[in-house]
């Protein structure tokens, strides 16, 4: 997968959606979830962002640079 | 100069910490050569011991979500930058003193009512919270104290209803978080934890029989009535969130107000332009710091910054210092809402990352933005240096904010 959440990882400090909210968001538990497919998603520049923000590196961006 | 590349603790003075800030939103010059001896040195504690102080950038991040550094405060050699905290480090805490799993259990519970869309929801009674208390100020003044006005019931009165805590109780809970946080002996340190305690015992005893609306409901109807939670864990976890609820977000509107005020160019242009208040608030969070001093114990030895981090040794995070690296943020001492501030430390890195920080910047986005829109002639009534400020032991913030307009 172009981005990956470990949702076992994720401890619902909302970087992600805050850095990036067109492609991350949190679910009603708090775990970060996308809200689009993942290919859009990691076609934003903000997902990367996103990645370096989330403060357990629960978030990976592959794609599609990579 | 010390040598980076020595495997034992370095020959130079160890800089005492924690110090007294000069000004208020500014490290304390004493800690000058902590800054260019970036990422990693040696303190001195309070009770003489020497510690590791983390202060760059990169290596903060590294070792924050280091599962190797623990926050359980009860173990044996725990590091104290204060009587007070040396004297209550063994009562049962939670969240930011325990280690997972027993932190990760409490996270994933406190998770759902402190999300992004929980703090969007919450804005509009913020926002009435805010015009409310600007109401009443603007009726009696000016002049005011804001400290008192504005800064610290703000966040009081949104954490008492986000929590279910009655407000008609602030000055109790406030008097006992200053006492925890700043009182003048371990005696009054220990008395203040107690009666909080005791306090929030009995509002969860209360709270079993008739559960209302808040997150402390919710902790109660859900998980004590599951045995998931026990009622001291249940206590733990309130003062937690009371304390660290209110206290930080005041210290941050007092200071970031005075921190404003002292900056007439980046107010005008804040003033001018509304939509800069989401990245003033998380540049004035990294200029201020306000909680300079996050603490870790190693539990093996840590390969770092080309030393060994002994397995026992304390090791603390100066966010003042981190936030300031200039690896990362060009002239770091200059307040600039146009630079990218978001990595800044403020709120912790790793899983003990601030739980109420969604919380924290609509808080300060609301309270910031009315104060300067409804008071265009907001000026300083007192002048700035004799306006007293918290000593650098406890959360940096304004005493006291004598303002005008």
């Amino acid at each position: 997968m172009p981005i990956d959440i470990d949702k076992d990882v994720c401890i619902g400090a909302g970087q992600c959606a805050l850095a990036a909210p067109h492609v991350f968001t949190q679910d009603d538990e708090g775990f970060s979830t996308l809200l689009t497919d993942p290919e859009t998603g990691a076609a934003d520049p903000m997902a990367r962002v996103a990645a370096k923000a989330c403060p357990v590196g629960a978030i990976t961006v592959t794609a599609p640079s990579d | 100069m010390p040598d980076p590349t020595t495997t034992t603790p370095r020959p130079t003075e160890p800089v005492a910490f924690p110090q007294d800030r000069t000004c208020p939103y500014h490290p304390p010059t004493g800690y000058d050569p902590l800054r260019t001896d970036r990422p990693l040195s040696r303190v001195t504690l309070y009770d003489g011991r020497p510690v590791w102080l983390v202060t760059g950038h990169a290596l903060a991040r590294d070792l924050l979500a280091d599962p190797r550094l623990s926050s359980d405060r009860t173990r044996d050699g725990f590091p104290a930058t204060t009587p007070r905290f040396a004297a209550v480090r063994n009562r049962r805490t939670a969240l930011l003193g325990v280690d997972d799993p027993e932190h990760r259990t409490q996270r994933r519970m406190m998770v759902p009512s402190f999300t992004l869309k929980r703090a969007a929801a919450l804005r509009p009674r913020i926002q009435g919270i805010v015009d409310e208390l600007l109401d009443a100020m603007i009726a009696q003044g000016p002049p005011a104290e804001l400290v008192g006005a504005f800064a610290l019931p703000v966040p009081s009165m949104v954490i008492c209803e986000l929590l279910g805590v009655p407000y008609a109780d602030h000055e109790f809970f406030e008097e006992q978080s200053r006492r925890l946080l700043r009182g003048p002996d371990v005696a009054d340190t220990l008395d203040a934890r107690e009666r909080l305690e005791g306090y929030l015992g009995d509002l969860i005893d209360r709270k079993q029989k008739e559960p209302g609306e808040g997150v402390l409901d919710d902790l109660v109807r859900q998980r004590m009535a599951e045995g998931e939670v026990d009622r001291a864990e249940a206590v733990a976890l309130a003062i937690i969130l009371l304390v660290a609820g209110h206290e930080t977000t005041a210290n941050m509107i007092s200071l970031g107000t005075y921190t404003l005020l002292q900056h007439p160019e980046r107010l005008a242009e804040l003033r001018a332009d509304p939509a800069l208040l989401p990245a003033a608030v998380e540049e004035l969070m990294r200029l201020l710091s306000i909680a300079d001093g996050l603490l870790r114990m190693a539990t093996e030895d840590i390969e770092a910054a080309g030393t060994t981090i002994r397995a026992g040794d304390g090791v603390i995070f100066s966010t003042s210092v981190i936030n300031r690296d200039q690896d990362v943020y060009a002239e770091p001492d200059a307040l600039d809402f146009h630079r990218p501030a978001r990595h800044h430390v403020s709120f912790g890195f790793g899983i003990h990352q601030c739980l109420g920080q969604n919380l924290a910047r609509a808080e300060l986005e609301i309270a910031l933005g009315a104060l300067l829109r409804r008071l265009p002639g907001l000026a300083l009534a007192a002048p700035p240096q004799e306006i007293p400020f918290k000593p650098g032991d406890t959360i940096q913030g304004m005493l006291e904010l004598p303002v005008t307009w």
